[in-house]
């Protein structure tokens, strides 16, 4: 491909422990004390577990896979992998924080307040992200954010995890 | 080659119709199979609906009796959000070619996405999805919902998804498929799937007159003595006597048949502690298989019934997006 990013976008990423940290903090002062913690596959996840053991009060964890709510599945398909959603308490009533790794386009979170909703009807939910990185679609917009950050369209910004559980930011050719 | 099998997949190797089980791939195979894994919470959720389907509509075509496939095709389609038109087509009305097809173009003309056909002829899907091709309207799917004796690939899908769910490997198992094998698409469609997958020991047991000639060539034992074919099985497949396709005098009396072929606490003790006893169902309770039996702990005939329509939500999601 001749479009490349003009700079390696690499070195421009945070760290992904600093960038958790920071969303925990600006968490912290804002969330209910017995707000549900909802990550989307497979990132946000992790962080929802990651926050609900680092924020005091009592939260319920649970995980979406949006696959089958997502916009594009007519042009590509059902994702490969897809996962059972698993969300172990009752949605209707429920203050829900809905977690995501990195907030782009916004149309996962679109799909992700629908699937809800199809649990039950929530008292409130707020969307906290990683990483925000700009280029919105849908008008949504998060309540906490560990970093903002600027990134290429070629690329998309992706969270991993290690074996020991470390979160780590790194970068891959988007459309891969 | 198999009747079917190239037309199911497209250049990508992506499922187009689903067919028939014959020469599809392992891959292709696990990646339903999986694929159905996630559809199977729906059910339990209090909006028991995803969107993926939605503005698709989705032909049922039964030109033979069904309740049970129909029905969970019916709230499978309805569960993706597609809107579903159910024509039950008497056996009699329709059986020559030039009328399917007639039928066909009409659905067609009514902006059909999808259909799912259920005829007594083997190879009816399969002239569907030919017929289709030639019109030029790919992108129009059908999934074969059971055509004469030849198959019921989302039948033998929903019996590999449940071995899956209880028995984990595929690759260590003895499966028993016990019974009227000769009249049976269920039978082939899952003993194709089983070897396809890789299971070591597939046994086809049942009278001589109801197992069909050379069918060890699919790679399975055959057993006339079912308390030695049962022997230390993981799982027994029981199938449906098929009173209406019996033609002449396959056997003396249905009560015969259960003295020797019906399943029994006494025979199931044969195979392992922990083997699960299916059935496609309807099920005849006292003559391919006794009542206890059926009811007891090791029966997973129920469990079947709503793996099924996991499996048929993910085939239709998987050719519709095709």
């Amino acid at each position: 491909m001749s479009a490349r990013a003009p700079d390696p976008p690499g070195e421009h990423l945070p760290d992904a422990e600093a960038a958790l940290a920071a969303l925990a903090d600006r968490m912290r002062s804002g969330v209910a004390h017995d707000a549900a913690f909802v990550g989307i596959y497979s990132g946000g996840a992790w962080l929802a577990d990651r926050l609900a053991k680092l924020l005091p009060g009592n939260h319920p964890v649970g995980h979406l896979d949006v696959s089958f709510y997502r916009d594009d599945y007519a042009k590509k398909g059902l994702k490969a992998g897809a996962r059972r959603s698993a969300l172990p308490f009752d949605v209707a009533g429920s203050r829900i924080v809905l977690i995501d790794d990195v907030l782009y386009t916004g149309r996962s979170t679109r799909a992700a307040i629908n699937e809800l909703f199809d649990y039950g009807r929530p008292a409130s939910i707020e969307l906290a992200v990683l990483v925000d990185r700009g280029g919105r679609e849908l008008p949504i917009e998060p309540a906490y954010t560990g970093a903002r950050v600027a990134c290429a369209r070629t690329l998309n910004i992706v969270l991993t995890r290690g074996d020991d559980g470390r979160l780590a930011l790194s970068v891959e050719p988007a459309g891969a | 080659m198999a009747a079917g099998s190239g037309l199911q997949l497209d250049r990508d190797g992506r499922l187009v119709h689903l067919l028939t089980l014959e020469g599809l791939p392992a891959a292709t195979i696990r990646s339903i199979l999986d694929t159905a894994e996630p559809f199977a919470s729906i059910g339990e959720r209090e909006v028991k609906k995803v969107p993926l389907l939605r503005g698709k509509a989705v032909f049922n075509l039964f030109f033979e009796n069904s309740t049970r496939t129909r029905t969970t095709f019916e709230i499978a389609a309805k569960r993706l959000s597609a809107d579903v038109i159910n024509l039950n087509i008497g056996a009699s009305s329709t059986s020559k070619g030039e009328t399917l097809l007639d039928t066909i173009d009409n659905l067609v003309a009514m902006n059909a996405d999808m259909f799912v056909v259920r005829h007594a002829q083997s190879g009816a899907a399969h002239l569907i999805a030919s017929h289709l091709a030639a019109a030029g309207h790919s992108h129009v799917h059908v999934i074969n919902a059971g055509d004469g004796r030849h198959g019921h690939p989302t039948q033998g899908l929903l019996d590999l998804y449940t071995i899956r769910h209880y028995k984990r490997d595929f690759g260590a198992l003895a499966v028993a498929v016990v019974g009227d094998v000769l009249h049976s698409r269920v039978a082939r469609s899952l003993i194709h799937g089983l070897t396809t997958l890789g299971v070591p020991d597939v046994r086809v047991i049942g009278p001589k007159t109801l197992v069909p000639a050379r069918v060890e060539s699919l790679g399975v034992s055959v057993h006339h003595d079912m308390d030695r074919g049962l022997d230390g099985c993981d799982v027994v497949v029981m199938l449906r006597l098929q009173n209406e396709r019996m033609k002449g005098a396959l056997l003396p009396s249905s009560g015969e048949f259960f003295k020797h072929y019906g399943l029994t606490a006494d025979k199931l003790a044969r195979a392992k502690p922990d083997a699960i006893v299916m059935h496609p169902g309807p099920m005849n309770r006292g003559v391919e298989i006794e009542s206890s039996v059926a009811d007891g702990l090791q029966s997973v005939i129920l469990k079947q019934v709503t793996f099924g329509i996991a499996v048929r939500m993910a085939v239709m999601t998987m050719v519709a997006a095709a």
